[in-house]
């Protein structure tokens, strides 16, 4: 009895003086705003938002709700922060990779673009992609297509987008090679494990993801058409593209800076993921008669990404917090669009940033629940 | 003698009490607000990062601006020096925050009354220094000569968190055109990114426009079109709940503008105590007593008007001498075709 007193009494006492200095400022807030006429409350998301929004995935215009506003800026935010990670991933294990490359020309690049990229402030990154690189643009009136179909302006990049005709049965066909794609590893697998034979899988696999949406143009009735932007005066020097995707020049700005950025991080997991790998396990695998391609794939790279996983989360992290930079070039995340516009409208500046803090709290966790999960899916398996 | 002793303490006690009750009670009439400015010695007034004519800091750091001006007048009343201000320079988006929260005393930050802010987030405005509407500026070469010929999909760059973005949605939806609105934390960004192309059109107020237009990199190429789609009232602002403060803020303004008025100035407010004209006594504390009411002394509005000046030599200093609006339109006294009329102070 005494000894499990002694044991929590301490757990006790520290949540108690957490619960008094959260409770302290929580009272002291509610007196202040009582003073100042502050009314607290969230009555206000039902409100119409009277302001419009540069760029959303969903339909949106002032006549709805701060509530549809908060999820326009989420959703932007979500595809910063989709859209940089899979850019910095891919070039971050490009650039570590790298740097362990035997080739002193490949091998120096990469040292110098990482040392570059990393050691100088986001923000001042994010301003330099935006105001320096983006006024070298030309206006859309001097733009030279690129492939005749792609205009890069300083309004943005402006690429055809897709008109379909019965989408459904496309995606349908595409969920369908995804199945029998993963059938067919699972197979290909036992085959290996019971009879030693090894099926050409990611040949089967190509193939199968090409032809079975294929088949759905020539005989489902899917046809796809492009819808080229077209370039329109709107006044002497004001031009304006219809038909096609416009993808707006902060959107660009933005990935670019993020993903250069925490690419940097990533190669120097990537990088020490690979050196922490000690060098008698290649020489094993060699040894066995590995091809150089499988000791990277069956022996180096799952032990080495027990050691990657884990700092590259953080990394995801970082960069999904720093998309909050946004606000700073007019791109409509959740902080420009929710805690910025919306709360300079009502004033709720507290029920505003807490709702963005948990906001961010909730992705954050998220994130680090599925890549904890993943960690977990590769880690040794004692039998 | 034990007894004696208590009983004598307890006398002393209740007069302790008393004593004390009475003094807050005086207290209570002077403001709290002004109370902690007269103890730090200086005046906190929030004004914006940047806006020629209304609140700029120079290289040395000295800040001018009609904004500016407001709150050396109440410093000048309540300091006696108008000097003795402390500048916070905030973005639109910080500026109510920065207020309630306690940072600041005074937002002198070329911000619109409306309602709204008014009623709802713990604001009151106390008078208009300058009677604002808000614009369009385009490249001269773009052929636009009315916001009639704006058409379908063009970009306009402004500020977030203003009553321009509201203002803005308001105007082409009336007019049913559809718009790319990039709005930006900072002004100096929103200059940067029409000069560079990224919009058709900057829209803010007409003053903002006209003092921002020196920023680009050749300013002769832009004009301003001649509508003028919103009213926007700009004046300083104080917290809710401290009305003594708030009269001493909304009178330091008054005062500018009726001694201009009345032809007082920061070079003859001194030989004005001898002027035949009452209301002119008055408003140099040479009759009445009309500083006492705030708690303050009887030359209150003779510093402001010695250190600061009225308000036309404000608006001259600051705004028509700088080549920003030389022509005061709506800010002109209401005696002169204007619609500056202010209460009269006595």
């Amino acid at each position: 009895m005494n000894f499990k007193l002694k044991n929590i009494l301490p757990q006790l006492i520290t949540l108690l003086a957490v619960i008094l200095v959260f409770g302290f400022f929580a009272y002291n807030a509610q007196v202040n705003m009582e003073n100042r006429g502050i009314e607290f409350g969230f009555g206000f998301l039902s409100q119409e938002s009277s302001f419009d929004v540069q760029f959303s995935l969903i339909d949106y215009d002032g006549s709805h709700s701060y509530a549809r506003a908060y999820l326009v800026g989420l959703l932007n935010t979500l595809l910063v922060a989709f859209i940089g990670i899979i850019l910095s991933t891919i070039l971050g294990v490009i650039v570590g990779i790298a740097r362990l490359s035997s080739n002193y020309l490949i091998e120096r690049t990469a040292a110098w673009y990482v040392e570059f990229f990393r050691n100088i402030p986001l923000l001042l990154q994010i301003f330099f992609w935006y105001f320096a690189a983006l006024r070298a643009l030309p206006l859309p009136q001097d733009t030279e297509p690129m492939f005749g179909v792609f205009f890069l302006t300083i309004k943005g990049l402006f690429i055809p987008s897709f008109v379909w005709e019965n989408l459904d049965i496309f995606i349908y066909s595409v969920i369908a090679a995804i199945i029998s794609i993963t059938v067919i590893r699972i197979y290909a697998r036992k085959l290996q494990e019971n009879e030693g034979k090894q099926l050409p899988v990611f040949s089967i696999s190509v193939s199968l993801f090409i032809f079975l949406p294929l088949l759905t143009f020539l005989i489902g009735g899917v046809s796809l058409d492009l819808s080229v932007p077209e370039l329109e005066q709107m006044s002497n020097t004001s031009f304006k593209y219809k038909g096609g995707l416009g993808i707006p020049p902060e959107l660009i700005a933005l990935t670019l800076a993020l993903g250069l950025y925490t690419a940097t991080f990533i190669a120097e997991c990537v990088r020490a993921g690979i050196q922490g790998i000690s060098k008698g396990q290649k020489e094993a695998a060699a040894s066995i008669g590995l091809t150089p391609n499988q000791i990277l794939k069956l022996v180096i790279m799952p032990q080495a990404l027990r050691i990657i996983i884990p700092p590259t989360t953080n990394q995801y992290l970082n960069l999904t917090k720093n998309s909050s930079l946004a606000a700073a070039i007019a791109y409509p995340d959740l902080v420009l669009v929710f805690a910025g516009t919306a709360l300079m409208q009502t004033g709720r500046a507290i029920e505003i940033v807490s709702i963005t803090m948990f906001t961010y709290l909730s992705i954050s966790l998220s994130i680090s629940v599925l890549m904890n999960w993943y960690n977990k899916s590769i880690a040794i398996k004692e039998k | 003698m034990f007894k004696i002793i208590k009983q004598l303490t307890s006398v002393v006690a209740l007069f302790a009490v008393l004593f004390t009750f009475t003094t807050e009670a005086m207290a209570a009439k002077k403001s709290k607000t002004l109370k902690n400015t007269q103890k730090k010695g200086f005046v906190r007034c929030g004004v914006s990062q940047g806006l020629p004519g209304f609140s700029n800091a120079d290289a040395s750091g000295n800040w001018t601006g009609v904004d500016v001006d407001v709150c050396r007048a109440v410093a000048a009343a309540v300091l006696g020096d108008a000097n003795k201000v402390k500048f916070t320079p905030l973005s639109a988006k910080e500026r109510f925050t920065a207020l309630t929260s306690g940072e600041i005393d005074i937002l002198s930050r070329n911000t619109t009354w409306t309602l709204s802010r008014d009623a709802d987030i713990g604001l009151t405005f106390v008078g208009v220094n300058f009677y604002d509407g808000q614009g369009f500026m385009v490249r001269k070469n773009s052929g636009y000569s009315s916001v009639n010929d704006f058409k379908d999909g063009i970009s306009a760059c402004t500020n977030l968190g203003t009553t321009t973005e509201l203002n803005m949605r308001d105007f082409f939806n009336s007019k049913g055109i559809s718009y790319e609105p990039v709005t930006f934390e900072k002004a100096d960004e929103v200059v940067a990114a029409y000069d560079a192309g990224r919009c058709d059109t900057y829209t803010t107020d007409k003053s903002g426009l006209a003092a921002q237009r020196i920023k680009l990199s050749s300013p002769d190429d832009h004009i301003v079109l001649p509508e003028t789609i919103s009213k926007e009232p700009l004046g300083p602002v104080v917290r809710q709940g401290d009305s003594v403060w708030e009269d001493i803020v909304r009178w330091s303004l008054n005062v500018m503008i009726e001694a201009e008025e009345y032809g007082v100035n920061s070079g003859n407010a001194d030989s004005m105590k001898t002027s035949d004209n009452p209301a002119i006594k008055r408003l140099v504390g040479a009759e009445g007593e009309l500083g006492a009411a705030f708690g303050l002394d009887n030359d209150w509005s003779l510093r402001i008007i010695k250190q600061v000046g009225n308000y036309g030599e404000s608006y001259k200093r600051n705004i028509a001498d700088t080549g920003i609006l030389p022509d005061r339109g709506p800010n002109e006294l209401w005696t002169k075709g204007g619609i500056l009329y202010v209460p009269p102070a006595r």
